[in-house]
């Protein structure tokens, strides 16, 4: 695993002390009292999550954990029953995705949405966002989008070549490979030109080579100063590549912390593996040292 | 041989005529919906009716015609933003289901006594478009070889292949541009694209009301054709015809529409002079075939050759075969 490059960097937030709900130095995202109820069950209940700018952030947690039911309140895919989340002061709360995304905030889904029978060079130039000929009547016009059409395709093959897709540019997106995908749609979410990415799952059903390059990429984002929100299930990755990790269960955060300190966390543990007592779970406050 | 001719000739009239015109151009009205957006509008024939039937009725009401035909645009934009604005938001089978039993409210809304004193209930409006006709040019006959047209509607066929020409021009235009990647991206997943910081409901209804008024030009010209609104010729198996000539034609093509629609009516024309003439002549004996149902198995074959086609060609004549591979996968 790529630890060595996240270990040796000065650690940001070695000072905030691992407490659910702590507040950082410099948040991009603050989150308050969100919740999601699905009938009887208490989705996410999270009551105060800060992710500090800059950094990769991890959100881990067991299979129905209330992960990518965070994201898609967070995105606007899904409504929060309360609570309210702002990006860099911004305030988001039940806005609709095309909004949230504009105002900064990304996501790539779990399950990859190539546009299929689009080529992928389409694909990337569909990201940049406020596009003139976008509009009906611009569209008619191209004099009033050429420019501009020509600088998003410069900005989209710079990216074609970071993520090292130029030989597939004129491809549909459709014959890429599953891990090809996970590449182009995090490209793509690039063009938005966020402040927060967030990547849900982007390691799931990647080829051992190509995660190492993924997490490549995305170490490379945040240290250009990048803020990256990602979910995952393999503990080894989130170790490696984290700056900050957020645990939730059933809905809640019960830990967060440097890598390694949630880690050794008892109650991540517990959550991971199953406890026998499950009430220390459900009521993490008590459970602190 | 002589007789082979004549069908041939028909056939081929049939192929240009102001039916394959007007065919062509619902057909990229619902090519934008479906083709482009991916939205499944299965009630064309409601803007169609809509369209015809408000300029015929503003027509009725004292208005020039020249105004009647925007108020025609107008009618089927508000059509397509009542259809829209509830269901757009929704999964996309909503639309769907919206838009059939829409087609068939509004025949049975005009045809109803109660808007009888707008509509003309189930005998419609006559001869609205005179003001169409008193512009024709033409004079005499025109053509080539058998296929010949008189005056009136070399007319109506101009002005009809026109707009076919204008729409194809504006679809082609459209989506080369950024709009139409926005409303492929749709097509192809509304997730994505919303995540991508794109309005998909705003695109959607641009969408269809944007092919929801070339549908009602459609209707408009048919209604020109025949210088009468029916509500009877206002049937949901319209509908389907056009979405048989925009899948024969290829899906999301600018050219689909038009080649669709010129097969279309050739196989109809030409299937149809076939099994008569074969009644007649009693190649076709009379226990296989009388000559009551030849109306409703030309249709049977034109289904038998889309079917064939779909095996054989399923992007259509003018479609991207790899398109249709990858969404087979």
């Amino acid at each position: 695993m790529p630890n060595s490059a996240a270990n040796s960097r000065p650690r940001k937030l070695a000072h905030v002390a691992p407490t659910p709900g702590v507040a950082k130095p410099d948040p991009i995202l603050t989150v308050r009292g969100v919740s999601r109820q699905f009938g009887g069950l208490r989705a996410v209940d999270v009551e105060h999550l800060e992710v500090e700018r800059g950094l990769i952030t991890s959100v881990i947690g067991p299979n129905g954990a209330g992960k990518t039911t965070l994201f898609n309140l967070l995105t606007g895919f899904d409504q929060a029953d309360t609570g309210e989340w702002d990006v860099d002061g911004q305030s988001l709360t039940g806005k609709r995705p095309h909004y949230i995304a504009r105002a900064g905030m990304v996501r790539t889904f779990q399950l990859t949405k190539a546009l299929s029978k689009m080529t992928v060079i389409d694909n990337l130039m569909l990201g940049a966002t406020e596009q003139r000929g976008e509009g009906l009547v611009n569209a008619l016009f191209p004099f009033r989008w050429k420019a501009e059409e020509d600088e998003i395709r410069v900005r989209a093959d710079e990216l074609l070549d970071r993520f090292r897709l130029t030989h597939m540019r004129n491809e549909y997106a459709g014959t890429l490979s599953g891990g090809q995908r996970k590449l182009l749609e995090m490209a793509r979410a690039l063009m938005v030109e966020p402040k927060v990415l967030l990547l849900d799952e982007p390691m799931a059903g990647v080829n051992p080579a190509l995660v190492q390059s993924l997490l490549g990429h995305i170490t490379q984002l945040r240290d250009e100063g990048m803020s990256v929100i990602f979910i995952e299930h393999d503990m080894d990755v989130v170790m490696g590549i984290s700056d900050w990790v957020v645990c939730l269960a059933q809905g809640a955060v019960i830990s967060e912390g440097l890598p390694e300190a949630v880690g050794a966390d008892p109650l991540v543990i517990d959550a991971y593996l199953g406890s026998a007592r499950p009430s220390e779970v459900e009521v993490p406050k008590e459970q602190q040292p | 041989m002589e007789v082979l001719l004549k069908i041939l000739a028909d056939a081929l009239r049939s192929a240009v005529g102001v039916q394959a015109a007007a065919y062509a151009l619902a057909a990229i009205g619902l090519n934008i919906h479906f083709g482009f957006t991916g939205l499944i509008n299965f009630g064309h024939i409601a803007f169609m009716a809509v369209g015809a039937y408000a300029t015929a009725i503003s027509v009725d009401l004292g208005l020039s015609l020249w105004l009647a035909v925007p108020m025609g645009i107008v009618a089927s934009i508000l059509l397509a933003l009542l259809l829209g604005l509830p269901t757009l938001r929704l999964r996309a089978e909503f639309l769907a289901i919206t838009t059939i039993a829409v087609g068939e409210i509004i025949r049975i809304l005009v045809r109803s006594s109660a808007l009888e004193q707008w509509t003309g209930g189930v005998f419609g409006i006559q001869g609205f478009a005179d003001e169409f006709f008193d512009l024709n040019p033409f004079s005499g006959t025109y053509g080539i070889w058998r296929v010949t047209f008189n005056a009136r509607s070399m007319w109506v066929m101009t002005v009809t292949w026109a707009l076919v020409a204008l729409s194809m021009a504006l679809v082609w235009a459209l989506m080369r541009a950024p709009f139409g990647r926005v409303l492929k991206a749709i097509r192809e997943d509304e997730d994505a694209a919303r995540a991508l910081g794109k309005n998909v409901f705003s695109f959607k209804i641009q969408s269809l009301c944007l092919g929801g008024v070339i549908g009602a030009l459609a209707g408009i010209m048919l209604a020109f054709e025949a210088q009468a609104v029916v509500p009877d010729r206002y049937l949901p198996q319209t509908t389907f015809f056009v979405w048989t000539v925009m899948i024969l034609g290829g899906t999301a093509s600018v050219w689909g529409p038009i080649a669709g629609s010129v097969i279309f009516w050739f196989l109809i024309s030409a299937t149809e002079g076939l099994l008569r003439q074969g009644i007649t002549n009693g190649v076709i004996p009379d226990w296989l075939l009388s000559s009551q149902q030849v109306a409703a198995v030309r249709f049977i074959l034109v289904g038998l050759v889309l079917m064939v086609l779909m095996v054989w060609r399923p992007q259509g004549v003018f479609g991207k075969r790899e398109e249709v591979l990858i969404g087979a996968q």
